[in-house]
């Protein structure tokens, strides 16, 4: 057979690895034919809402739903009372905690579920919801984490035990009736000396604020128990479609088997559909009740004032150096604020997530950690938004103590992280917290970063700036914003991953259809992410098979592989994986089915592009397509007919993508405002499937970035009030606020990963907040600031001038 | 987030909707391009049993450049407002304000009309009407009567329109000299930190008049006449500016909310003044 085609043809044909290929979702989300849950529309579907309680702490009286019954298309009022007998009013959280579905006796945050009114559409609904009558006794409020550990005020009177001692809990003893658990990773005694020994320390005390993931599309769900033959169907915005058909099978008693949980598009997550709520409980038991589909819907102030918070940790860090700058010790506390119930999303082991990465990019030889997890009157999650667990907090803690060292040094920060970087050759490299970053070369990385934005031509024209500021020439100052990062992401190895017991592995089953076409299904699910872009790409390099021809499905566990999700961005290291491992099964039986077809032995083909070509003479060959056809429709001795393959990835380690921004802004030193005059940033995110779908998350996870540094919190006042329930004042970017982003790369593969990648959704999240923060901590410098906290909006940083001088 | 029952009017002239407004009092609301009220009636912080939606009532959409003054219709939008050739060369700081309002898709539906009415000490025409001593024609039982902008507004949400009355036009003597309407806001969609709106007349380098209004720094837009008195017969110099500032601070009396305590705002009100006093002195 002669070839038509050159093999750079056949190459680009594929659209593999490495291609730029254009989203596949993106036809129907720009047409509006996306399906989201909220979409879906049931004969007969019912719509269900919450009674919220206003107040932040309070027992509850008495709950009167009478008036609301009468209302007309309201069909039942669920209270705890109503769960009670099915063991439902209260759930697991994925921390090992139990958290109330509906409020059984009290309320420990406002917004809380009190009772969940049913009715044939959601205007019934929420006139029913008016007429719920509530008697509260309002209790005293803490809203903070440090008053709480010395209050005699117990929010948690369930983990008391009756003579007034303290039960441990999850994650070990326990200190104080408000205390959730101490964990600690790292040295504790040698770093203590050698921070006490040290001669130079710095030390700094920061927060970083509660926040949001506020994704467009809020939670929400449709539950349809059938009661004809029991099966249970729910729909929802699951980032993690069968951990939750696990759980509602765990807690509901309902076979597994009989439960089937559909992720339908989801229109982002970011961490916050990570956990379970209790709108999806009480869908299911209206449902089963009533023998209706049940839909439930945030809308945006309950997604901003209930579901799934970010951050509020609470950080004290010391550092130890050499006079020259080279670092010897790290030591950091948390006070870890999680609200009324402790709902973090974390691998169980982990109950502050991979905070201890937060020895950062450095050959830091000794550090400990110890995180303290309290209960608070604010809503519970602590979910990673946009970051591997707690990534984000680790990250901005130790770039802003590598700016406090530098302060303290009186040295350069871009020079001090330099001098201190882990090297090329030690990798892997095992920190002084445990983990084993698997690969990196961070020098040529920052070299390549400051040169690109002529990092020594900003600090000349900052010196000039300052020069004019004090001049009375000018009232802006210019802040060069620096950081380096190392992500840990790809949870993770099962045997110190799991969640709620569920091992954190993923999976891939791929058929091959007779004509050359395939589909793949993963145990993962795309919030926006691109997997049906993305992953066909894996799968064309792998089998060479065109990714055009190759369909990805997600989110259907009744026809998906068993796996846990879509978050901490583990879908290309883990599912990633799994897809590769799959693609190779296909690729070893299509070799063995070539050979026979070629009439040489297995050992004489090999891979080449789209085909199988026997050794020596690539003019004999059988194409993938041929082979697909022969796998089904041709006897072949010894092989059974076919072509399909499943592969569950458990992965060795996790992978440690890196980064270097830098950030330009200016300051108006009189309002408060910022000006970004420049963004670049650099990813080192291992083998890239797809430029422009990375070139994409950058973007997103720097404007998320932008926005968490410079003005979005979750913020309360003294009587656990919610201040910032809706978009007026919780900040969400526009493209009118996001600068213009550069960005650029380096490509260090993993070397455990099958296809060398590493994730990339939510590195420019991690190394954008520190890198926004410290441009405008490094304007104030000149001036005397060494730190203040997060979010940097304009009163913050007119605050900042104000308590300099700089208005006098 | 959704609103309790009511009822939906859509009239289609004016004596339809004042009929409406005379039988169920202040149980009714009319309602224009809606961006203020429907939020509202959405959280069920304002109840409005009957709802009048004036957009077939005609005759109020119209914005017409005369020798001595401009009138606005109550339904013609803020992007009409940006749209408008005309409109921009009389009265250019029109243009330059609505520019700074909301976003384009709620400028294609938000009505002057309803940003001027509805009393929201946040909205940003009511102090630039109050700048450019707008009067607004309110329609009622008893006939027509004209209220003067600086006179209109009593405290949040309270103005001197009675619940029976409809605004229905915006009338602006032709504005003369230079202006600005400067605005600082946390992005955009947010209400005012602080704006100032300002139109000065120079002749031969002296000040002959001057306005000043500024938004969200009190329960109501603040008309400073003092701080306009301040320029007049000065070269608006860095001293004139100061004291107009001053005057300013003595008129406003600005809340903490999320935007920051009283004192950045009182120092952002000041830092706005006197970057939209240079402007428009630089254009007059």
């Amino acid at each position: 057979m002669k070839d038509e085609i050159t093999r750079e043809e056949r190459v680009d044909n594929l659209k593999g690895m490495g291609c730029s290929r254009k989203r596949v979702e993106d036809a129907r989300f720009t047409q509006g034919k996306g399906n989201y849950v909220d979409d879906l529309k049931l004969d007969g579907m019912l719509f269900g809402d919450f009674v919220r309680s206003p107040y932040a702490h309070a027992r509850i009286k008495n709950i009167d739903t009478a008036a609301a019954l009468e209302v007309p298309g309201v069909l039942a009022v669920l209270t705890a009372k109503d769960l009670e007998p099915l063991g439902l009013h209260w759930m697991p959280t994925l921390a090992g905690d139990k958290q109330m579905v509906l409020a059984d006796g009290k309320v420990l945050f406002q917004g809380q579920e009190v009772a969940f009114v049913v009715a044939e559409d959601r205007y019934a609904a929420a006139d029913g919801i008016e007429l719920v009558e509530v008697e509260y006794e309002e209790l005293p409020v803490i809203v903070n984490p440090f008053e709480a550990l010395q209050s005699d005020v117990v929010l948690r009177e369930d983990l008391v035990a009756e003579d007034g001692s303290i039960p441990d809990g999850a994650h070990g003893p326990r200190k104080h009736p408000n205390h959730i658990f101490t964990w600690d990773a790292g040295d504790k005694a040698p770093t203590e000396e050698v921070i006490a020994s040290a001669e130079v320390v710095a030390e700094e005390t920061m927060y970083y604020h509660r926040t949001h993931p506020c994704p467009l599309e809020t939670c929400g769900c449709v539950a349809s128990m059938d009661k004809v033959n029991g099966k249970l169907t729910l729909w929802g915005t699951f980032q993690a479609p069968h951990a939750i058909r696990t759980v509602v099978s765990l807690i509901s008693g309902i076979e597994e088997h009989n439960i089937r949980v559909i992720s339908p598009d989801i229109g982002g997550g970011f961490g916050n559909k990570v956990g379970a709520y209790p709108g999806y409980v009480c869908s299911v038991v209206a449902s089963i009740v009533t023998g209706k589909p049940v839909k439930w819907i945030e809308d945006r102030m309950d997604n901003l004032m209930t579901t799934a918070f970010a951050r509020d940790y609470h950080m004290t860090g010391k550092i130890a150096a050499t006079p020259e700058g080279k670092i010897t010790g790290l030591h950091c506390h948390v006070t870890a604020d999680h609200g009324g119930f402790d709902a973090c999303a974390d691998p169980t082991k982990f109950p502050a997530g991979f905070m201890n990465i937060c020895t950062g990019s450095y050959d830091i030889p000794t550090a400990y950690l110890e995180v303290d997890g309290v209960y608070t009157n604010k809503a519970p999650g602590g979910v990673s938004y946009r970051c591997s667990f707690r990534v984000t907090e680790a990250v901005y803690f130790i770039e802003r103590m590598i700016e406090v060292l530098a302060i303290k040094l009186d040295m350069d920060a871009a020079e001090l992280r330099r001098i201190n970087f882990i090297k090329k050759e030690q990798f892997p490299y095992t920190a002084a917290l445990g983990w084993e970053y698997d690969s990196g070369d961070y020098h040529t990385a920052w070299d390549k970063a400051l040169k690109a934005v002529d990092y020594e031509g900003l600090r000349a024209e900052q010196a000039q700036r300052v020069a004019d500021f004090k001049a009375g020439k000018t009232r802006k100052l210019m802040g060069i914003g620096l950081s380096f990062f190392t992500e840990i992401v790809g949870a993770g190895p099962v045997k110190n991953c799991d969640i709620l017991g569920l091992g954190m592995f993923d999976s891939c089953e791929i058929r091959i259809h007779p004509t050359g076409s395939a589909i793949a299904r993963l145990g993962t699910i795309s919030q926006g992410q691109g997997h049906a872009t993305t992953f066909a790409q894996i799968l064309a390099s792998e089998i060479g098979l065109p990714a055009d021809s190759i369909t990805i499905e997600e989110g259907d566990t009744d026809t998906a592989p068993y796996g846990l999700g879509t978050y901490g961005s583990r879908s290309t290291p883990v599912a990633g994986a799994a897809t590769a491992m799959a693609g190779r099964k296909i690729r070893a039986k299509a070799q063995m089915i070539a050979a026979y077809l070629l009439e040489v032995h297995d050992n004489d083909v090999e891979f080449d592009v789209d085909r199988f070509v026997v050794k020596g003479a690539p003019e004999k060959f059988k194409t993938m397509k041929e082979i697909a056809f022969a796998a089904y429709n041709q006897a072949i001795p010894g092989i059974e007919p076919g072509l399909e393959a499943v592969s569950y990835y458990d992965p060795p380690n996790m992978t440690y993508p890196f980064g270097a921004y830098v950030c330009v802004m200016d300051i108006d030193v009189d309002t408060g405002v910022p000006d970004i005059r420049r963004f670049y940033a650099l990813d080192d995110c291992g083998t890239r499937i797809n430029p422009m779908i990375i070139e994409g998350q950058v973007h997103g996870g720097l404007t998320e970035a932008l926005a968490v540094a410079l003005g979005q919190e979750i913020a309360y006042d003294d009587m656990g009030n919610c201040k910032t329930g809706t978009l007026m004042d919780f900040f969400l970017p526009t493209a009118w606020e996001v600068p213009n982003y550069e960005t650029d790369y380096t490509v260090t593969p993993s070397p455990h990963h099958p296809i060398g990648a590493k994730g990339v959704g939510e590195s420019p999240h991690v190394g954008g907040v520190p890198c926004f923060s410290n441009a405008v901590q490094d304007a104030f410098r000149p001036f005397g600031n060494t730190h203040t906290n997060m979010p940097h909006d304009h009163w913050r940083i007119w605050k900042t001038a104000n308590d300099l001088g700089l208005h006098d | 987030m959704i609103p309790a029952a009511f009822e939906y009017y859509r009239p289609t002239d004016m004596a339809g909707v004042l009929s409406i407004l005379a039988e169920h009092g202040d149980d009714a609301r009319v309602m224009a391009g809606g961006h203020s009220l429907i939020p509202m009636m959405k959280l069920r912080m304002a109840d409005v049993p009957h709802l009048i939606d004036l957009q077939d009532v005609g005759g109020m959409s119209d914005i017409t450049v005369g020798a001595d003054s401009i009138t606005i219709g109550a339904m013609v939008t803020q992007h009409d407002i940006i749209d408008n050739a005309e409109l921009t060369a009389a009265a250019p700081i029109l243009r330059e304000a609505a520019l700074q309002i909301a976003d384009p898709q709620v400028r294609y539906i938000g009505t002057v009309g309803g940003n001027v009415a509805n009393g929201d000490p946040g909205n940003d025409m009511p102090g630039l009407m109050q700048c450019l001593n707008a009067s607004f024609t309110v329609v009622g039982p008893d006939g027509t009567r004209e209220v003067a902008a600086r006179e209109f507004y009593e405290a949040a949400y309270m103005t001197a329109r009675e619940d029976d009355e409809v605004l229905t036009q915006v009338t602006i003597p032709l504005p003369a000299g230079g202006y600005a309407y400067e605005k600082q806001k946390r992005k955009i969609g947010d209400y005012a930190t602080a704006a100032a709106a300002v139109q000065i007349v120079k002749e031969g380098g002296s000040c002959v008049s001057a306005s000043i209004a500024m938004t969200n720094l009190s329960d109501t837009p603040v008309y400073s006449d003092a701080a306009g008195a301040a320029l007049v017969g000065t070269a608006v110099d860095d001293a004139a500016i100061n004291a107009a500032i001053a005057a300013m601070l003595g008129d406003i009396d600005p809340t903490e909310d999320n935007r920051g305590p009283v004192a950045f705002k009182k120092h952002v009100a000041g830092v706005i003044l006197r970057r939209a006093i240079a402007r428009a002195r630089s254009r007059a």
